[in-house]
Formats: structure tokens, C-alpha cells, sequence
């Protein structure tokens, strides 16, 4: 697994190591259980620094009770999760933000009652110092933390695509826009893995386009790492360098996304045993879309 | 069809009502208009102190003063002169207005504090009274004899037992009450910990019992409370005598007669209450726009969501049940020297609920509505029902008769009492707030910022997805 070339020469220009590619995520027999049911089972993972990953896997597969284990909103029963190499497994969701890593959520969970740049400065919480007593006073301190706060959220806003809509109540935009807004506010705490779940569900193809776009700028621009669940085909196969199927809480597969769309064993599990014929036709039809960008 | 009906009568009322306040808002309207109804309203008080009309249109003159476009010295400048000067006089003359005042300021500050659990965080709190006990206790046990009565039987202090503490101590205890309270709400807040929604409801239900029982019962072993019977007498602080010669000397011509020393009284305690709830709107506002004040409502809106972006929620909650407590702490040493009386009897469940439902009528989570929401209640309580109960005493004395169903109004029941319904007469409110206004009185709005994007809507996001109109979140 060599790095893209782009990524290694924007590394190198920031100083960083290139010699190994350094795994930013490493999870080992990660498992997940709800009562008797094993949601997430065994699960191994790893990711290099600056890439975008996907998991992909039927409904119910637990992908995200996977990334929930991840990003510390449930502790994992067993296994170990390691995060630019420290156990983050059983920390708080507070301690893995801080950590720098950020998430978003399948059904949006925006705080509907806010404003867009009041819920971009709420993803920006564990980067901000003031405590309460600068509050109740009103420091120089405070006041200019406040300002750069606010800065940094229209910065944000601006860059997700969002424009004049600060001071709407995020509940009140439309569905494209409050999926630009969960992105801005996982971006405010400042991440360097960031966490999508489902992120183009629910969107037309034209609003997936400029979404994928801009998954694509956040780590060509800013070098975060990506790491997707996601259901649109075509989305995966355009923009991951690599896949993970889960099934069953296991994963089945791993591998670029041609050698996924071609594995009989990812197809059965999505269409079942049978239908592998059509089923293989389907994912290449979405792999063949991606050939020609990537 | 159909269903956009009520929604676009409520758009013309609310049009009607914004163009009728940008017609009162322009030039020099709002400083003329407030200017005449405040001289208005004070003069009619003057003149007649017991009539209530001419109360209403003071209160509704004095609220003008904020809710009017004017300049912010002008806005801070009236709202002194009504606290300071013209309340006093106004107090001095009839002292049940000053009763009235000074209650509005403590259960302001009161629903200010449960706004900060119920409203920012969205933590239901039915326990709130439990607080101000606190508060009132800490300062009815040692502002008065009471830690020289730990062996007696209730209600058998010896004569001439000393008071604990000197009577200046009391400005020390508003500060210790306000401690106090929020450690006790810290307390209360942990099972916030466990437990959400409905539940944590019940359980600050029973928390609010439990210290209403506490004082209820601790009079023995050791005598801690007095029980049933309250603590009494506490002590006020000192009145220096200059002070209230000063103030005689100054305004008996206005007031009319000489302000006797328990008259001062009320008004250096109203003067405090205003202190003590100036205050607190400084420092609810300055949390609810802050770090601080930004997480409580991410944790009311998505407490998962909010958790997962870093927030301790279970931090914030706690440190919202220490705030919220801490006001009432300060609000019950008040109370407690203001009274020079504690007993169990003030800290009811219903106590708790009137709160709540000052919270909910004038606006959950907003600060403004909140206060116009304790006003509400305790004039309705107070001054309105009173007075109507006391109106239909009067009938029922006369030998008036209801002419065309030959009613006598000496027939009339007791049962026919308003105060003895007050609590109907809540309820109906709510229940009618709750159909037609259910954010309350002045709901809560967000604020808006200055942002350098906003307003040019040209190129805005390349998902180009046309926005809800613009007013959607102002309605």
C-alpha cells in the first residue's frame, strides 16, 4: 500500500514522515456485542495516514456500531483500537475528539434549534479554553476566543459551500445543506480523521457529485484522513482507495474497489446466494464509473 | 390546502404585529411614547395606589422601556430611574405595590435559575423549590437563635437566648447561600447521570420532597430546623438610621407621609432583590452565549450528537444543576431575612411548579420571556385574582341582584372564590398557551450574528438547493 503521490509530496512539504506510511487507525478483533447479539464481530482494520477508505456492508452489518466503537459513543467488549498509535479503545467520546479525530451521523444530527455557525462553534468545543469564569466576566481572553471561534465557523461554512445562511436555524435548511453543516461542525474540532457515516444518503445525484468533490478537497487540501460508510455504489467505487465489507458484524472482504466489485462473496452477501450473476453486473457498473476518474 | 390555512393567518397576524412595531419604533416615536405612558402610568399610581389599571399600565409603560427601539444609555437610564426612584416613591406610598415588585424580582430570578436546567439544558426539573429551602435555611439557622436551641423542644426557646450571628452577616450568607445551593445541586444533579428525560423528572420530584421533609423533621435529634413550626425570628441586616432619615428627608413631600422603619425595610430589601437579579440576567446571558451556554443546548437539542463532538454532557448537566441551584440559594437567604421567617410550608411541590410554570408561559430558554412570565404569574396571583375575589366579596355584601335571572350575589357560593381556584385558572392558562403560543409569552430566539456572509444569497452554496424563506427561524 504506497501512498498517492500527491499525498506523499503534500507530506513531505509539511515535514512529515514518508518513509512508512504511518497507520492512522488500527483496530484488532474489535468486538461488539448488544445482548446476544454479536453486532461487530472480530473486526480488523487499518488505515494509512491521507487516504480515503470505505466500509461498505448490507444493513444491519454493523458498520455503524463499528464506527460508534471507534469514535468512544460504546466501548468495545473486546480487541483494541489504536488511533496515530494510542489505545483510544474504552477513552470518551471527549478525550478521542481532543485526539483529533470527528464524525459525522447517518441520520443527520444537527442541533436543529441553532444557528448553522452557533452548531459549527458546538463542533469546535474541545478546541476552545475558556472556562466559566472568563465567561461570567467577559475577559479580553474570552471575547477574542469568541471572535476567532466565529471566524473560523463562517471559515468553515465557506468551505463546505455554505453561504449567508449562518444565522438560519440548521433544522430549517434543506437536506444537502445540513449535510455540508454536519461536515463543518466535525471540521471545527479540528480532526485529522474524520469519520462519515452515510454521508450522501438521502441526496440527488447532482448533490452527491459535489459532495464527493468535496470529500476529495478535505483530504487533497487539508490532508484528512477519510474513512466512509457508505451505500451509493457509485460513490464508493469514484472515491475510495480501498474497501472493507462487513457482514454480519465480520468483515468478508477487503481490497481496492475493482477486486471488490468482482469478489463473488461481497455479492452474495448483498443480493444473496443466486444472484451473484446480476449482482456482479451491478458493482461493476458502479467500479467502471469510478475507472474513469480515478 | 388546508392545513396551510392557520399558518398563513398566524404570517398576517405576525406581519400586522411587526409593521405596528416598526411604526412604533420609527424616529423619535419610541422615546415620546415611553415617556408619556411612564409619566402616565406613575402619576395614575400616584394618585389612586389602589387602583389596578393604573398598576398594569405602569408595569406595561416600564416593560415598554426594554422592549422599545431606543439607544441603549437611554434603555439603561429609564430602567434605573424606575427601579431606583420611582418604584420606591411609588412603593413608600402604597407598600403592597413594593410587595408586589419585590416578589417579580424573586421569582425572576428564581425562574431565571430553573430556566438555565429546563431551558438551555432541557433538564426537567420538578424539585427547583429545593434550592431556595437551602438558600433560606442556611440563613434562618444561623441568623437566628437557632444554634443555641439544638437541645430545646420546638417552640420552647428560654427567654432572652442571643441571636448566633450579628445582623450584617446576612451579606456574607447571600454569597455562602449561593455556595451552598450549588452544592446541593450538584448533589441533585447526579442522578442526572443515570437517568434521562421522564425519569430524572421523578426523581427531582422526590429530591424536592425529601428536603421539604428534611426540614419538616429535623428537630430531632438535634434541632436543626425548628420543623413544622419554621424558623423565627431571623434576623435583616442592619438599617443604618441615617439612610432612612436621608430618604425621608428627600422624598416625604412625594410620598406623602413619614416611610416608618419596617416600610424602609421593604424598600432596602426590593433594592437588593433588583441587585441580586441584575445580577443574575448578566451572568445567564453571558453563559447562554458562550462555550458554555452553546453545549447546553447541543445537549438539550442531540445529547448524543453532542457527546460525540467532544461535549462532557454529563459535566455540563451537572454544572447547569449548580448554576440554576445557585441562584436560588442567594434568592432564599433573601427571602429568609426578608421574611424574618422560614418554614416548610414555602418550599411546596406546587411552589415548584409555579415556577416551571412561570419558565413555560414567558418562554422556555428565553430570558426575557421568563421574566415577563414570573411578572405574569405573581401580578395575576397577587393583584389581579386578589382583587377580584375582593370585588366579588364586595357584591356578595351588597344587595345587588343580577337582574334577568333574579340572582342575588349574596347566593353566591364561597366555593366561587378566585383564589380559591387560582390554581384552575393556571391551569387553563397553560393549557391555552400551550395550544396557541406553546414557545411561551416571548419565546426564546437565537442570536444573531454579525457575519460577513450573511445576507448576499447570489453565490451561495454550489448545491444551489433553494433556501426555506428567510424568516422561517424568526417567525
Amino acid at each position: 500500500m504506497t501512498m498517492p503521490r500527491r499525498t506523499r509530496r503534500r507530506r513531505r512539504e509539511r515535514g512529515l514522515a514518508v518513509a512508512k506510511p504511518a497507520l492512522i487507525l488500527e483496530t484488532t478483533d474489535v468486538v461488539k456485542r448488544f445482548g446476544g447479539l454479536t453486532a461487530v464481530n472480530k473486526m480488523s482494520f487499518s488505515m494509512e495516514a491521507g487516504r480515503i477508505y470505505s466500509i461498505i456492508g448490507p444493513n444491519g452489518a454493523g458498520k455503524t456500531t463499528f464506527f460508534n466503537a471507534l469514535s468512544g459513543l460504546n466501548k468495545p467488549e473486546e480487541g483494541s483500537i489504536s488511533f496515530e498509535g494510542r489505545r483510544i479503545d474504552g477513552m470518551v467520546p471527549e478525550k478521542i475528539t481532543l485526539l483529533h479525530m470527528a464524525r459525522t451521523f447517518q441520520n443527520i444530527r444537527l442541533f436543529g434549534g441553532m444557528t448553522v455557525v452557533e452548531n459549527i462553534m458546538v463542533g469546535a468545543y474541545t478546541r476552545l479554553h475558556q472556562n466559566a469564569v472568563q465567561t461570567v466576566l467577559r475577559t479580553a481572553a474570552f471575547k477574542a476566543e469568541e471572535a476567532r471561534a466565529e471566524h473560523r465557523a463562517e471559515e468553515l461554512m465557506e468551505y463546505v459551500g455554505l453561504k449567508g445562511v449562518g444565522n438560519e436555524l440548521a433544522g430549517s435548511l434543506p437536506y444537502g445543506a445540513q449535510r455540508r453543516v454536519e461536515i463543518a461542525r466535525a471540521m471545527a474540532s479540528e480532526p485529522r480523521l474524520l469519520l462519515l457515516d452515510e454521508p450522501t444518503a438521502g441526496m440527488n445525484p447532482a448533490e452527491t457529485e459535489d459532495a464527493t468533490a468535496l470529500f476529495r478537497r478535505l483530504r487533497d487540501e487539508l490532508g484528512i484522513t477519510i474513512l466512509l460508510i457508505e451505500h451509493d455504489m457509485r460513490v464508493v467505487m469514484n472515491i475510495s482507495e480501498r474497501i472493507s465489507v462487513m457482514d454480519y458484524g465480520e468483515k468478508i472482504a477487503e481490497g481496492e474497489p475493482r477486486e471488490i466489485a468482482a469478489n463473488p462473496k461481497v455479492i452474495e452477501a448483498y443480493l444473496g446466494r443466486g444472484a451473484a450473476g446480476g449482482g456482479a453486473a451491478a458493482i461493476a457498473a458502479g467500479s467502471s464509473g469510478a475507472g474513469a476518474t480515478t | 390546502m388546508k392545513a396551510k390555512n392557520p399558518a398563513t393567518r398566524k404570517n398576517t397576524v405576525s406581519a400586522a404585529l411587526r409593521s405596528f412595531g416598526a411604526f412604533l419604533n420609527r424616529g423619535a416615536t419610541p422615546y415620546i411614547l415611553s415617556g408619556v405612558l411612564l409619566v402616565l402610568g406613575t402619576v395614575l399610581v400616584y394618585l389612586s395606589p389602589r387602583s389596578i389599571p393604573a398598576f398594569l399600565l405602569f408595569a406595561v409603560a416600564s416593560s415598554l422601556a426594554y422592549f422599545l427601539d431606543m439607544k441603549k444609555p437611554v434603555k439603561l437610564g429609564l430602567a434605573v430611574l424606575i427601579a431606583v426612584i420611582i418604584v420606591p416613591i411609588l412603593g413608600a406610598r402604597n407598600i403592597f405595590y413594593l410587595e408586589v415588585i419585590f416578589q417579580i424580582a424573586v421569582f425572576s430570578a428564581l425562574a431565571l435559575g430553573l430556566n438555565i436546567v429546563v431551558g438551555f439544558s432541557g433538564l426537567l426539573n420538578f424539585g427547583y423549590m429545593a434550592f431556595y429551602a437551602v438558600g433560606a435555611y442556611l440563613w434562618g439557622f444561623f441568623g437566628s437563635q437557632q444554634p443555641y436551641l439544638l437541645h430545646e423542644i420546638p417552640g420552647t426557646a428560654p427567654m432572652g437566648t442571643p441571636f448566633f450571628l450579628a445582623p450584617d452577616w446576612f451579606y456574607l450568607f447571600i454569597f455562602l447561600g449561593v455556595i451552598a445551593a450549588a452544592i446541593v445541586g450538584l448533589i441533585l444533579g447526579l442522578p442526572v447521570l443515570r437517568v434521562r428525560g421522564d425519569y430524572l423528572a421523578v426523581i427531582t420530584l422526590g429530591f424536592g420532597e425529601i428536603i421539604r421533609q428534611l426540614a419538616n423533621n429535623l428537630d430531632k435529634p438535634l434541632n436543626l430546623t425548628n420543623g413544622p413550626q419554621g424558623i423565627t425570628p431571623i434576623q435583616r441586616p442592619t438599617l443604618p438610621k441615617e439612610l432612612l432619615a436621608f430618604f425621608n428627608r428627600l422624598f416625604q413631600p412625594l410620598v406623602g407621609h413619614e416611610v416608618t422603619v419596617n416600610q424602609f425595610y421593604n424598600i432596602m430589601f426590593y433594592l437588593i432583590a433588583v441587585v441580586v437579579v441584575v445580577l443574575v440576567i448578566i451572568v445567564t446571558t453571558r453563559f447562554e452565549d458562550s462555550k458554555i451556554g452553546r453545549a447546553w443546548a447541543a445537549i438539550r437539542e442531540d445529547e448524543l450528537a453532542a457527546t460525540a463532538m467532544g461535549i462532557p454532557a454529563n459535566k455540563l448537566k451537572l454544572g447547569a444543576f449548580a448554576v440554576g441551584a445557585s441562584f436560588a440559594g442567594a434568592m432564599g437567604v433573601l427571602m429568609a431575612a426578608s421574611r424574618t421567617f422560614v418554614s416548610p410550608d414555602s418550599f411546596s411541590f406546587l411552589q415548584s411548579v409555579s415556577i416551571l410554570t412561570m419558565v413555560i408561559l414567558g418562554g422556555i430558554g428565553s430570558i426575557p420571556g421568563v421574566i415577563i412570565g414570573a411578572a405574569v404569574v405573581i401580578i395575576l396571583n397577587l393583584q389581579v385574582l386578589q382583587n377580584f375575589s375582593l370585588f366579588l366579596a364586595q357584591l356578595r355584601q351588597s344587595e345587588a341582584v343580577i337582574p334577568l335571572i333574579n340572582f342575588h350575589w349574596k347566593d353566591l357560593s364561597n366555593q366561587l372564590d378566585p383564589s380559591k381556584y387560582q390554581r384552575l385558572v393556571f391551569g387553563i392558562i397553560l393549557i391555552l398557551m400551550m395550544i396557541y403560543r406553546p414557545a411561551g409569552i416571548l419565546p426564546a430566539a437565537r442570536r444573531k450574528r454579525e457575519l460577513k456572509a450573511a445576507g448576499d444569497d447570489d453565490d451561495a452554496a454550489p448545491d444551489s438547493t433553494p433556501k426555506k424563506g428567510k424568516g422561517a427561524g424568526r417567525g
